[in-house]
């Protein structure tokens, strides 16, 4: 897994270019990331860096995690008002790469991207609950003329009779949609805003405003 | 939302004159014809504002050549250059499509003091 950043969703708006042309963006507030930690090879036998995101109060932390906190004297805040942060994850990055991070630092999005990159963003998608296939995977339903009844929005045949004389693995049916983790690859960088620590990725971002979102280094496309 | 108006504030053009629908105004547009730039002029009626914040635009209509011409201008765009409000109108609706139906005397539109 390439490098990356925690931010949160704060909404979607639109910007100008210096041309004119308008840009839907959708602005990320990357601002407190903080390394919490390293994974190292001879340690846990992966070269990894923990990131932190986001506050709550210390006394909402439980006790491994607040163990974890005061061992390695993290605690961001003055006595009294502690926090700890809110999200932690891991990125799986190489020994060279680890080097540059410093545990206890705190960064932005400006230290690992600049506008004009292209990045992975994931996110939790929005949960939609129980959803029938149309909605869940664009079925077209049935018409509503012609006599048709009780069926207007139903998937149709799910399998044929005799053969195969069962309904496919995979078959796409209704079920609970969204909610889950969703990459979407190769979003580029319109600007980041190094003194307010926000981030602005072209068009939508998965999960609603105030979700948390994982920027990362595109994996497939390389930087030019 | 602070930061994202932050953002937003950002971009919201100050320096652009305050007009309403009725006001004939002269947009000047920066225009890029290969490596130059020139600004141009397009002079009408404001028949409509629309929408807020970064995104908020306004219609200008013309009568050219006989020929209606309207132009959809984004109000924070940086191609702007500037606004002048030629005539201040009066009008009794907030879109004066009716305009578009009214010719020569009868699109007159009274001033507004």
């Amino acid at each position: 897994m390439p490098e990356g950043i925690l931010g949160r969703k704060l909404g979607m708006t639109v910007i100008y270019l210096e041309d004119g042309r308008q840009v839907p963006v959708t602005v990320i507030d990357t601002k407190g990331n903080k390394v919490l930690g390293k994974r190292t090879e001879s340690a846990n036998g992966y070269t990894a860096v923990i990131i932190g995101f986001g506050e709550k109060k210390a006394k909402r932390a439980n006790k491994p995690l607040l163990g974890f906190y005061t061992k390695h004297d993290l605690l961001d805040g003055e006595e009294g008002s502690q926090t700890v942060k809110q999200e932690i994850r891991e990125f799986r990055i190489g020994a060279e790469a680890l080097a540059g991070y410093e545990v206890g630092e705190t960064f932005a999005g400006s230290k690992l991207f600049k506008s004009g990159d292209v990045i992975d963003v994931v996110g939790i998608s929005k949960g939609r609950g129980f959803t029938g296939v149309m909605k869940r995977y664009h079925f077209k339903g049935s018409k509503a003329s012609h006599g048709q009844h009780e069926y207007k929005r139903h998937g149709g045949s799910i399998a044929p009779n005799t053969y195969p004389a069962h309904v496919f693995k995979g078959k796409r049916m209704g079920g609970q949609h969204g909610n889950a983790r969703t990459t979407l690859q190769n979003i580029k960088i319109v600007q980041v805003m190094e003194a307010e620590g926000l981030v602005l990725v072209k068009g939508g971002v998965p999960g609603p405003t105030g979700g948390f979102v994982r920027l990362q280094r595109a994996v497939k496309k390389q930087l030019a | 939302m602070n930061a994202l108006s932050m953002v937003e504030n950002r971009l919201l053009r100050s320096d652009l004159p305050e007009f309403r629908t009725g006001d004939t105004v002269r947009v000047h547009v920066k225009i890029k014809e290969g490596e130059k730039e020139r600004v141009q002029a397009f002079e009408g009626v404001c028949i409509r504002r629309h929408g807020d914040g970064t995104r908020a635009s306004f219609t200008v209509r013309k009568v050219s050549f006989g020929i209606g011409v309207e132009r959809i201008f984004a109000l924070n765009s940086p191609t702007i250059d500037k606004i002048e409000v030629i005539q201040a109108g009066r009008v009794r609706q907030a879109r004066i499509y009716y305009l578009r139906d009214l010719a020569g005397k009868a699109a007159r539109i009274r001033p507004r003091t």
